[in-house]
């Protein structure tokens, strides 16, 4: 019997066990992440073990990315905390506000994730790097603690659920709607301690970009880490990354064993939205056409990416941002916003009425520069809609694209991207 | 490990923004936490949760973000244990680790309604609701141990420890 992707790098990185599905494994992490929420906890765990020093500063990032720039006294701390942190241990993978983004599109832009990469993160999305063929996964501060005081944790090693891509996508729909649609049909507990598993020809027309979109939502399937099988896409970001250290190319066998296995036809796909309170509440745009809304959030881990930027800008161009919608873009680093300002992409939106924040989590997870009031509905191309997440426990959130969010945006409502982008 | 408590009863699907919102993270201090636990859906739930008290829920309890906020808030309310129908990953390691008995127990939380009492034992591995004695799925072996030593922070010490004996 042939070994899955996940086993493969679990394998890889076990200390102690047998890495086959289902069973416990000790296992050395590549990277070790932390943002300024998850972080002080952390740091506070790590010396009640008794820890003094953490067991390997290379492998450990910081990233001050969630209450950023911070709202108030208490935010200001914890960031205060990371930064003593990062100095104390010397830890050289420490990026403050000013010189880095949302952990998750930051890492992979700097290099410190590889394919064939275990990557652990206080954060939940740590599931994005599957789109690097590396696998992620979020823990919570006191795992995060043992990792920073020895390096290794244990872990049980996913069962994959594989889906083959197949198909070709039609105009205005993304990896988003991909991940949207898998969400609404198997659920938001679809695929609990599971990895997902993405594979086939179709694969080749979501960039990296696209496929980080993807992968990010597989926690919100409830999914332990995710990935996509190395291709050509991934051969060419890999080879442009120019990586001092191996790069490991890792893919199911054949023969290996999956706990379920399915075809996704492209062309089947329409751009989608997930309906308040949950990701896995997803309906075609057209079927809800006509929602009012009265902001419009482009950014987040999982679509605030260059080619978000790009895809909202295609829609907005020349038009004016509905009369009653405030419009927010928020890159999700500092290289994505430079880049944005270089191709006149933010030009595009501004001139159509957005504002345009620095990198921040900010509103995403309710925190600031964006939170919702009562009553309030917001088209965001986030990641999570759940009751209150973005503001009052009766604001209501769709997750779409950032087409279907721009053209919202136009719009004053839920349309079909086509509809505005004509 | 016996636990008995009286009952809040919650659904499907409760995720971590529902049991520590976001804005609350930049404090740490289960005290603190505790007041706003579950402030989305149930603002009062501080005011009458007492310690010893069991959370039981439907499917998926915890999901969501990574916060170990959300264990602490129920820490900090005193809460004893949660019985649910099953657990998002990320909550229920977070639990263990800080010694939360949590206890996937389908039946159980089924049957439980706010108010009742529960009698949760762990080393058998039942959960009673009103004279009805239910199975609770048990734990791996390794989960029990950090659950029944008090969590993974005496584990991890106990592994310094041992390694710097070895390396003096
Ligand atoms: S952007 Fe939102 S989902 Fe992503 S890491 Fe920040 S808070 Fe979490």
């Amino acid at each position: 019997m042939g070994l899955t992707a996940a086993e493969k790098i679990f394998e890889a990185h076990t200390v102690e066990g047998t890495p086959r599905a289902g069973q416990f494994v000790t296992a050395r992490v590549d990277r070790v992440l932390l943002n300024d929420v998850s972080g002080p906890v952390a740091f506070r765990q790590m010396r009640a073990m008794g820890a003094e020093r953490v067991a390997d500063p290379s492998r450990v990032v910081l990233v001050n990315d969630h209450f950023v720039p911070p709202k108030d006294v208490a935010s200001a701390a914890n960031l205060t905390v990371m930064r003593q942190f990062a100095r104390e241990q010397g830890i050289e993978h420490f990026y403050d506000f000013t010189e880095g983004g949302i952990e998750h599109t930051l890492l992979p832009e700097r290099g410190l994730v590889a394919p064939g990469e275990l990557i652990a993160g206080g954060d939940s999305h740590t599931c994005t790097y599957g789109a690097f063929a590396a696998l992620g996964t979020g823990l919570g501060s006191t795992d995060m603690a043992a990792l920073l005081a020895l390096g290794e944790l244990w872990f049980q090693v996913p069962h994959t659920l594989r889906y083959d891509v197949v198909g070709s996508k039609r105009p205005f729909v993304s990896g988003k709607d991909l991940i949207l649609y898998l969400i609404g049909r198997f659920g938001v507990d679809g695929a609990t301690y599971m990895c997902m598993e993405f594979a086939g020809d179709g694969m080749a027309q979501f960039n990296m970009d696209e496929r980080m979109a993807i992968c990010n939502m597989a926690v919100e399937a409830g999914a332990k880490t995710c990935i996509v099988e190395p291709d050509e896409v991934t051969r060419r970001w890999a080879s442009g990354m120019a990586f001092n250290r191996p790069v490991r190319e890792v893919r199911s066998d054949p023969d290996a064993e999956f706990a379920a296995r399915h075809t996704v036809k492209l062309d089947e796909l329409v751009p989608l939205v997930a309906c308040p309170h949950s990701p896995g509440n997803v309906r075609p745009v057209e079927e809800v056409r006509g929602v009012r809304v009265h902001q419009v959030y482009i950014g987040n881990c999982s679509n605030g990416t260059l080619t978000d930027l790009r895809q909202a800008a295609q829609v907005v161009r020349g038009k004016r941002v509905a009369k009653g919608v405030r419009a927010i873009v928020v890159p999700a680093t500092q290289a994505i916003y430079r880049q944005a300002m270089a191709e006149g992409l933010l030009a595009v939106l501004m001139e159509a009425g957005f504002i345009v924040s620095a990198p921040t989590c900010g509103a995403c997870f309710g925190g600031h520069m964006g939170v919702l009031d009562r009553g309030e509905v917001a088209v965001a191309t986030t990641n999570r809609n759940f009751r209150g997440r973005m503001g009052h426990p009766e604001s209501q959130v769709y997750l779409a694209n950032a087409y279907v969010a721009a053209a919202a945006a136009i719009a004053g409502e839920l349309v079909a991207p086509q509809a505005v982008a004509a | 490990m016996v636990l008995e408590g009286r009952v809040h009863k919650f659904g499907d699907h409760i995720d971590t923004d529902v049991i520590i919102p976001g804005p609350y993270l930049t404090q740490s201090d289960p005290a603190f936490l505790a007041q706003h636990c579950m402030e989305g859906i149930d603002p009062d739930f501080p005011r009458r949760a007492r310690p010893g008290d069991v959370v039981v829920a439907g499917r998926d309890f915890g999901t969501g973000s990574s916060r170990e906020h959300a264990v602490l808030a129920l820490k900090g309310l005193g809460i004893a244990a949660v019985v649910a129908e099953s657990f998002a990953r990320i909550f229920y390691r977070n639990a263990i680790n800080l010694g939360l008995p949590v206890v996937t127990a389908p039946e159980a939380a089924r049957a439980a309604r706010d108010g009742d009492r529960v009698r949760i034992d762990l080393d058998r591995g039942t959960v009673e609701v009103n004279g009805q004695v239910f199975p609770a799925a048990p734990f791996p072996p390794l989960l029990q141990q950090l659950l029944l030593g008090g969590g993974l922070v005496p584990f991890v010490q106990a592994r310094l420890r041992q390694a710097s004996r070895s390396a003096g």
